[in-house]
């Protein structure tokens, strides 16, 4: 990979400032990304911002009703959260599903959701469970956070800090894992919240999306039988060499049954 | 511009200047010349270059050597004592003829260290899974998931 200059800053707001004055910066959280982009070239940044530094970015909480999650919090610390198996075991399964031990042990929420790629499990389970991510200057709702193929709602010189998970009444995820990569073809969040039942697709679109139809019949009745007819079209699907559109829009059914029946 | 690194390896302490792009697999086999980590395959899959960091499995070539400064990496080199007695997960490889080549080995012994450090008594499936992230050509697997299912059973049972 190309070289570059290399910072530690200690708090957010020297991150940010850094990032401001190097227009060609990027922040590194754990690098699971970011070090293999590099590696093959296809990025050269001027800087890299290593964000390890910063404690006010780490840990997980509770904060009333809500899990508490530092940007930097690497997946396996969610996976194995007491704070998180007991609130919201569904999530805590769904970061032990991402990558592989080695990578869960560098890889963080904040630079995953940031990066946004199409295949990876976060988005799902923040837009499923209706979280908020908070950044230097303001909160993102997830479901305005998460804006396309690799794009966010985040801005120049935002730098994502926590993000705050409401306690659902029941949520799981069910993922149709690539089984060399360990990405998501197809994976989807079920979760039954105080502000009703929320079905979040990842893997299978551009970006991650809901099924307001499936939402709205799981309302009603809370069974696999309730969405059984109800699918999402192939035209909004990725297609490509591991999965048809075709097939991934009949997986995305397929789970979101079996996530409800493992009610 | 090199950048001055100081951790500790193996319970040592090492130094070394490097470039801030220098991989920590590479000061590892180059600057400190502990060539028992491999480089398999370079993008993050294969896990032959599986290190410890601060007690926690990670691939070693997708990792800066300036994001170990101050921390404590354990290697291969570093798991017997220093009598020669093999760590347990290396000796229940050796029982179980957990390797054919040999290339593959540095990391799979260290992740299995990894896996019987978090899951005592691991089971079958809980190994498989767990090795995901570790490639190996020769053996079919079998030996690997019965050296670390029989070290991670007498670690728990030495605790």
């Amino acid at each position: 990979m190309e070289n570059f200059g290399y910072h530690t800053p200690a708090s957010v707001a020297d991150a940010a400032k850094i990032l401001v004055a190097n227009e060609d910066a990027k922040l590194m959280a754990g690098g699971m990304t970011l070090l293999p982009t590099l590696k093959q070239r296809l990025a050269a940044p001027s800087d890299l911002i290593d964000l390890a530094g910063i404690a006010e970015m780490k840990g997980i909480s509770r904060d009333g009703d809500e899990i508490v999650i530092g940007a930097m919090t690497p997946h396996a610390d969610v996976h194995e959260s007491a704070l998180v198996r007991e609130a919201i075991p569904g999530l805590a399964a769904l970061a032990g599903q991402i990558g592989d031990p080695a990578v869960r042990h560098r890889g963080t929420i904040g630079g995953s959701i940031s990066n946004a790629d199409p295949a990876s499990d976060y988005p799902a389970g923040l837009v499923g469970h209706g979280a908020t991510v908070v950044t230097n200057k303001r909160k993102i709702a997830a479901d305005d956070f998460f804006t396309g193929l690799f794009d966010t709602a985040l801005e120049p010189g935002e730098i994502v800090t926590t993000v705050r998970f409401p306690v659902p009444l029941w949520s799981t995820y069910q993922k149709l894992r690539h089984p060399a990569s360990g990405y998501a073809v197809v994976g989807v969040l079920v979760a039954q919240t105080k502000a009703g039942v929320r079905v979040a697709v990842t893997g299978a679109g551009p970006s991650v999306f809901r099924i307001a139809a499936m939402e709205t019949a799981l309302s009603q009745d809370f069974s696999a039988k309730a969405i059984e007819g109800i699918t999402v079209s192939a035209d909004d699907m990725n297609n490509d060499m591991h999965a048809s559109a075709a097939y991934r829009a009949h997986v995305v059914t397929v789970l979101a049954k079996r996530a409800v029946a493992s009610r | 511009m090199l950048i001055d690194v100081n951790m500790t390896i193996n319970g040592k302490a090492v130094s070394g200047q490097v470039e801030a792009r220098t991989l920590l697999v590479d000061f590892i086999r180059d600057h400190q010349r502990l060539t028992g980590t491999h480089v398999g395959c370079d993008t993050t899959q294969c896990g032959c270059c599986t290190v410890h960091v601060d007690g926690k499995a990670v691939k070693s070539c997708t990792i800066l050597a300036v994001q170990t400064r101050g921390k404590d990496v354990l290697t291969i080199e570093g798991l017997a004592q220093a009598d020669g007695t093999l760590h347990p997960v290396q000796e229940a490889f050796r029982e179980h003829h957990g390797l054919q080549c040999g290339f593959c080995t540095p990391g799979m012994v260290m992740m299995g260290v990894d896996i019987c450090r978090r899951h005592p008594n691991a089971d079958e499936q809980t190994v498989r899974h767990e090795l995901e992230g570790n490639i190996c050509r020769c053996t079919g697997y079998q030996g690997i998931v019965e050296a670390i299912m029989d070290a991670s059973a007498k670690m728990a049972g030495a605790r």
